[in-house]
């Protein structure tokens, strides 16, 4: 099972979507995929079309930058991150 | 009583301003849309709905929606794309439009998507396909925000299939087929600089009908114009205005004679003319202008108002409204000879409509 940890913006608009979860996800996508069908329209929320991960949103596993091929391992840290942009 | 409803879009969240009738005193409810960038927020007569277009830079493109006046909010996307495969790519929702019970989203890329489900689900209706359409869906040669199709307008009086849309800097454009086929309308409009295709490649701001559906007026990045022949030709009519640059329009709904709109600095600043907040109304079609300001601030008031920024309710003595890009709301239920601030402090402000609810 993969640890997930989700960016605040995210909960307003998934009512009951936790900020930290367990899934279980063979890589990024897979996590993604089992949050949309947990949450529907969460994917669109995460990924843009190609598909690729947004470019204002970040993804770490185990603290390295990661893209949605990247494989999980069991116990895996997924750190979901909103980028540091705006004003 | 009628409820009146103002829906503010602004960069962060949407707004809600109600009062009554009487449209004297208002209250400022939002705001709404975990404070996303919405560009534009329209009420839905036949749903009963509020529904916000909005793009957030970390979490795409979006239309929220309200089912109870603002109270709780909900958005979906699904369908509001141009899938893996697509040649085009959708950055933003930039407009909406209710009407004939569904709803249409004009995107950037350019591209008109279709709700019949209360906006639950989309489907691209219309990509408006034009020989012109390689350039307006390209970066390279679009300035930063651009907004695609950045209005979309029912026919007054007609069934669903004829309706209106601007594509921003290239052109305002019918369809009487619900999208399969378009023609440009823009005889008569000036541009300029030089354009590349015959028909299109004017900048048009803001298109509104008159309460005579053959009459109507826009205003141009060039100019403020009317047509009097259904959109067939365009006539000029900006003459003895400050500036003939401007966003926002309105049309009186009883006069078909009555426009008003806020022209310019056309330069890098793009706010009111000599820093004072002026709107300008024409009771001639055109012919003569006349500022009207009283209520307005006349010292120091640099203020812009974006092209969705003006509206009108349709009461008997119908009440006028313009949101700013420094977050005030003015209304005038004067026909435009007095104006009251109904909101001060709102973020930036990129449209503002309003909705009358018996």
């Amino acid at each position: 099972m993969a640890e997930v940890y989700l960016p605040s913006t995210l909960p307003p608009l998934f009512p009951g979507l936790p900020r930290h979860l367990q899934l279980d996800a063979s890589t990024v996508a897979d996590a993604i995929a089992e949050l949309d069908r947990q949450w529907p329209g969460m994917r669109d929320r995460l990924v843009e079309q190609g598909p690729a991960i947004r470019p204002h949103i970040h993804v770490y596993v185990d603290q390295e930058r990661a893209g949605l091929d990247t494989e999980l391992g069991a116990g895996s840290r997924v750190d979901v991150i909103a980028a540091i942009s705006g004003g | 009583m009628s409820k009146v409803l103002v829906l503010v879009g602004t960069r962060k969240g949407c707004f809600v301003l109600e009062s009554d009738g009487d449209r004297r005193n208002w209250d400022v409810k939002g705001p709404f849309c975990e404070g996303w960038p919405v560009y534009h927020a329209v009420y839905d007569h036949d749903s009963g709905g509020i529904y916000a277009a909005a793009a957030s830079e970390w979490h795409g493109a979006t239309v929220w929606k309200s089912a109870d006046l603002g109270e709780t909010w909900t958005q979906s996307s699904e369908g509001l794309g141009y899938g893996d495969d697509g040649e085009l790519k959708m950055s933003k929702v930039s407009s909406l439009s209710a009407a004939h019970g569904r709803l249409l989203a004009g995107a950037e890329q350019a591209g008109i998507f279709e709700s019949r489900d209360a906006g639950a689900t989309w489907k691209l209706l219309s990509a408006l396909d034009h020989p012109a359409s390689k350039d307006w869906n390209d970066p390279a040669k679009q300035p930063p925000g651009h907004l695609g199709v950045s209005a979309i307008t029912p026919h007054p009086g007609d069934g669903p299939e004829h309706f209106w849309a601007i594509v921003q800097g290239y052109s305002l454009f019918e369809t009487t087929d619900d999208g399969k086929t378009w023609t440009a309308r823009n005889e008569g409009i000036r541009a300029d600089w030089p354009r590349e295709y015959d028909d299109i490649g004017f900048c048009v701001h803001k298109h509104v009908f008159s309460p005579d559906v053959n009459r109507m007026y826009q205003q141009n990045h060039c100019g403020m114009y009317r047509s009097d022949d259904g959109g067939q030709s365009w006539t000029e009519i900006g003459e003895g205005l400050p500036s003939d640059f401007g966003f926002a329009a309105s049309a009186h709904p009883h006069d078909r004679d009555t426009f008003y709109v806020i022209p310019l600095d056309p330069g890098h600043a793009r706010t009111m003319h000599d820093g004072k907040a002026s709107v300008w109304r024409t009771r001639d079609a055109g012919s003569s202008w006349q500022r009207m300001y009283q209520g307005l601030p006349q010292e120091d008031a640099y203020l812009g108002v974006l092209r969705a920024g003006m509206t009108n309710d349709r009461l008997d003595s119908p009440g006028f409204y313009f949101g700013t890009s420094t977050g005030q709301v003015f209304g005038s239920i004067d026909e435009g000879e007095s104006w009251s601030e109904l909101a001060g402090y709102l973020p930036a402000i990129s449209s503002v409509e309003v909705a009358v609810i018996d």
